[in-house]
């Protein structure tokens, strides 16, 4: 520096960083009002595609809270600590189809997510459907088509043990070719950790949401 | 009639002659990591041209009112602010495409391309020509992007925009949608630019060297 | 002008034996083995052999011209990365798969690093890492041997057309008639299955395998061929050999249920093969006596417990890869005291 270095006196710091926040927040703030309703119909129809996928019968989607002491319909937030969120489709003369919900595990890449169709009456998973995951091309994705191991999906037993606090049989997957219950998920060969991550996201996620639901699954009969 | 030839100069420095994929090297962290396709390679490209443009511009028109002690705050600040915005606009547009870019939009303002160009040249210059260059230097990051997304689109999944190419039998190269794949397209776009640019340097000195002999 | 220093890749001995003699020997030892192959497997295992060669060639002999080296074909190294390549291959993978393959060898394994002597990983172990990122489950399917039609017919996939998927080979294994062809290694017979070989099958190549995998007596006698010319050091496929042997020996002692037969652990997959073939590569082992061992040792470990442990049903290929990488950090801590040096 050849030139002496003007002093900067603290007062004009503080005043040119509040300027430029208060700018920046004005376009936050104005951005985020103006983008929130595309936003949020966006939310709503991304997620009645992912449940019409599982039910392809149902025509409209609610959107509850299940928390220990009953459910809830749920607001425009992400599920409060504890609630487990869940979606009741319905069909066209607003009769319950089934629940859907979301089961989430650590898979090869990264958070494997799915969601899984129950059935209230058979008390079984009816069906299964990816909502994101980033497992590897041509090995850990072949959860989205491969047709044995989508068929463990067809009826996989999750009925409540005799005191309703957890699951008679816990969701497993197993081996490739071993499965022998109806409660087993039989893995697909060479795609273990990623079969394995649906396995034990479906598990963690019944586990929570049948014992609070069945208690209350007679609100949800009928759209409301 | 100069300074409509220096603007495009401006314009054309980061397009091409300082591409910041190809010949500075910055902002890799999403070059390798979103560029699987050719469209998702344009999305990031242009999210980025919009913060760039935006923060220079807005850098450029403050550049007196900064004091020098709290430039990086400032910057900073006026990035991530505009990051924000192409946050939601782009949630906004499409949570498909917002799900495919993940993390590596808010990542944007971690990208030194923007910093970079903040404090490098629009805290020095008028905002017309900060702008044209911070326009100039986001597209020459759009078609270096583009230019990965689309080999890999093309070998990774045989489509170029979602377009099939080789018909349904296609075998697709796994590994070219993994992270390798990336380094190695990445690689490879290199090393095309530096083999163009040995030979300009050594065709040039062959002719200077004519010119030399003709002299003595 | 001209250059008065010569620059060559190692060796640097002179013992009469130059870079081009050591390399025929080699692609002369590797002769046994291909024919082996072709004799198991038919045509397809010839056409794959003589693609993925020509391919490394072609590729060898546009990057020394583009680089100014000179026609470096004549050391022969360019054939031994493509045989060893093609061995390592299943007999009917794709033969347009196979010219990828040979080119991202040369190129990427190899040329890019300045050529013979200077490339830090062995170039056919590149290539075939590369593949199997690329065509996982293509790399994983596999024909049976000695099926009678071997001779007359190539397998379907072996003519795949280029960038496409590889066709469907049921209908030849199904001709074949070949009794409980299960289309699984016998490493992942033992993974999945836990379904262990005899030794006899090793030997007389019935298991389903890679090319040139299948015959461990073969590999061996060539190995020993090569040794016994000093055309390769001895010490590393022993290190090797010996280092996986004892550890699946521990393993076996520990739980036998569990883990298999030491002796399968050493003649099924590519153990053999890379032990004698590729981790000898000169240019990406070390060269101290003492890191000549720690390599080798290091493959052996590391090829088990990929084997063991890991995702993959064989980690021969990334256990050499690995110590390829580890070879000049080795060779720079065991470098001998010299004498009167003061230690640090």
């Amino acid at each position: 520096m050849s030139r002496d270095p003007e002093i900067t006196s603290s007062t004009d710091m503080i005043r040119a960083l509040g300027l430029i926040a208060a700018i920046c927040g004005i376009i936050i703030v104005g951005v985020y009002e103006f983008t929130l309703d595309a936003v949020n119909a966006n939310k709503k129809i991304a997620l009645e595609r992912q449940v019409f996928k599982v039910f392809p019968h149902a025509k409209t989607v609610d959107a509850f809270d299940a928390l220990p002491g009953g459910i809830s319909p749920a607001g425009d937030h992400d599920a409060l600590a504890g609630a487990v969120r869940f979606y009741a489709a319905y069909d066209a003369t607003g009769k319950l189809a089934g629940i859907a919900a979301e089961g989430s595990s650590a898979g090869y890449a990264d958070q494997v997510r799915v969601l899984y169709a129950w059935d209230p009456e058979k008390q079984l998973i009816i069906g299964l459907g990816v909502i994101s995951m980033r497992e590897t091309p041509g090995i850990g994705d072949k959860i989205l088509v491969d047709r044995d191991f989508l068929h463990n999906f067809v009826a996989l037993d999750v009925s409540l043990a005799a005191d309703l606090n957890s699951l008679a049989h816990m969701v497993k997957t197993v081996k490739h070719g071993t499965k022998s219950h109806d409660w087993e998920i039989d893995a697909i060969s060479g795609a273990t950790v990623t079969s394995k991550a649906v396995g034990r996201g479906i598990n963690q996620s019944a586990q929570a949401l049948l014992p609070r639901l069945m208690p209350h699954l007679a609100q949800l009969r009928n759209k409301s | 009639m100069t300074s409509l030839v220096s603007n495009f100069d401006e314009f054309m420095d980061g397009l091409w002659k300082q591409n910041p994929i190809f010949v500075m090297v910055l902002g890799m962290c999403p070059t390798l990591a979103v560029t699987v396709s050719a469209i998702n390679s344009i999305s990031m490209g242009l999210a980025t041209t919009f913060v760039l443009v935006a923060s220079c511009l807005l850098v450029s028109l403050l550049r007196h009112a900064i004091p020098k002690e709290v430039r990086i705050a400032s910057y900073i600040v006026i990035i991530a602010t505009f990051v924000t915005v192409v946050d939601y606009a782009i949630q906004a547009i499409s949570l498909e495409l917002y799900e495919a870019l993940g993390a590596y939009i808010k990542l944007i303002v971690a990208n030194c391309i923007l910093l970079g160009r903040a404090e490098a040249h629009a805290a020095k210059t008028p905002p017309v020509a900060a702008s044209l260059n911070a326009c100039g230097m986001g597209l020459g990051f759009t078609l270096g992007l583009l230019a990965i997304g689309a080999v890999r689109e093309i070998f990774g999944s045989g489509m170029l925009f979602g377009v099939s190419l080789f018909g349904p039998h296609f075998q697709p190269w796994v590994i070219m949608v993994l992270p390798p794949g990336g380094f190695f397209v990445l690689a490879g776009w290199l090393i095309l630019f530096a083999a163009i640019k040995a030979r300009n340097s050594s065709q040039l000195s062959s002719g200077e060297r004519a010119l030399e002999g003709g002299k003595s | 002008m001209k250059p008065t220093i010569e620059l060559r890749a190692a060796p640097h001995v002179h013992s009469g034996i130059s870079v081009p003699v050591i390399m025929r020997n080699v692609v002369g030892a590797l002769l046994p083995i291909c024919a082996f192959s072709v004799w198991q497997y038919g045509i397809s295992a010839a056409a794959l052999i003589l693609t993925v060669t020509a391919s490394c060639l072609l590729t060898e002999r546009f990057f020394s011209s583009r680089t100014g080296l000179g026609n470096t074909l004549a050391d022969w190294s360019a054939a031994i990365t493509g045989i060893l390549l093609a061995l390592t291959l299943p007999p009917n993978f794709p033969l347009w798969m196979g010219v990828v393959a040979g080119f991202i060898a040369i190129a990427l394994g190899k040329s890019l690093f300045g050529g013979m002597g200077f490339n830090p990983f062995n170039p056919a172990l590149v290539g075939r890492a590369f593949v199997q990122g690329a065509f996982p489950s293509t790399i994983a399917s596999f024909v049976p041997s000695y099926a009678p039609q071997r001779f007359t017919e190539f397998v379907p996939s072996t003519l795949t057309a280029p960038l496409m998927q590889a066709a469907d080979n049921s209908a030849w294994i199904g001709h074949a008639a070949i009794d409980a062809f299960t289309g699984a290694t016998p490493l992942a017979r033992w993974k999945f299955e836990n379904f262990t070989y005899s030794a006899g099958d090793f030997m007389t190549g019935v298991v389903t395998a890679s090319a040139g995998e299948t015959s461990a007596i073969l590999i061996l006698a060539c190995g020993v061929y090569l040794a016994m010319r000093r055309y390769l050091d001895w010490r590393i496929p022993v290190a090797v050999l010996g280092s996986a042997l004892i550890l699946a020996w521990a393993f076996h002692l520990a739980v036998p249920a569990r883990y298999p037969e030491p002796v399968f652990v050493l003649l099924s997959g590519g153990l053999m093969l890379g032990a004698i073939f590729m981790a000898t590569d000169m240019a990406t082992s070390p060269v101290t006596p003492v890191g000549v061992w720690i390599y080798g040792a290091l493959i052996g470990i590391v090829s088990v417990v990929i084997r063991y442990f890991g995702g993959l049903t064989e980690g021969v290929m990334y256990a050499i890869l690995i110590a390829n990488a580890a070879s000049p950090l080795i060779d720079q801590m065991t470098q001998p005291k010299v004498f009167g040096a003061r230690s640090r």
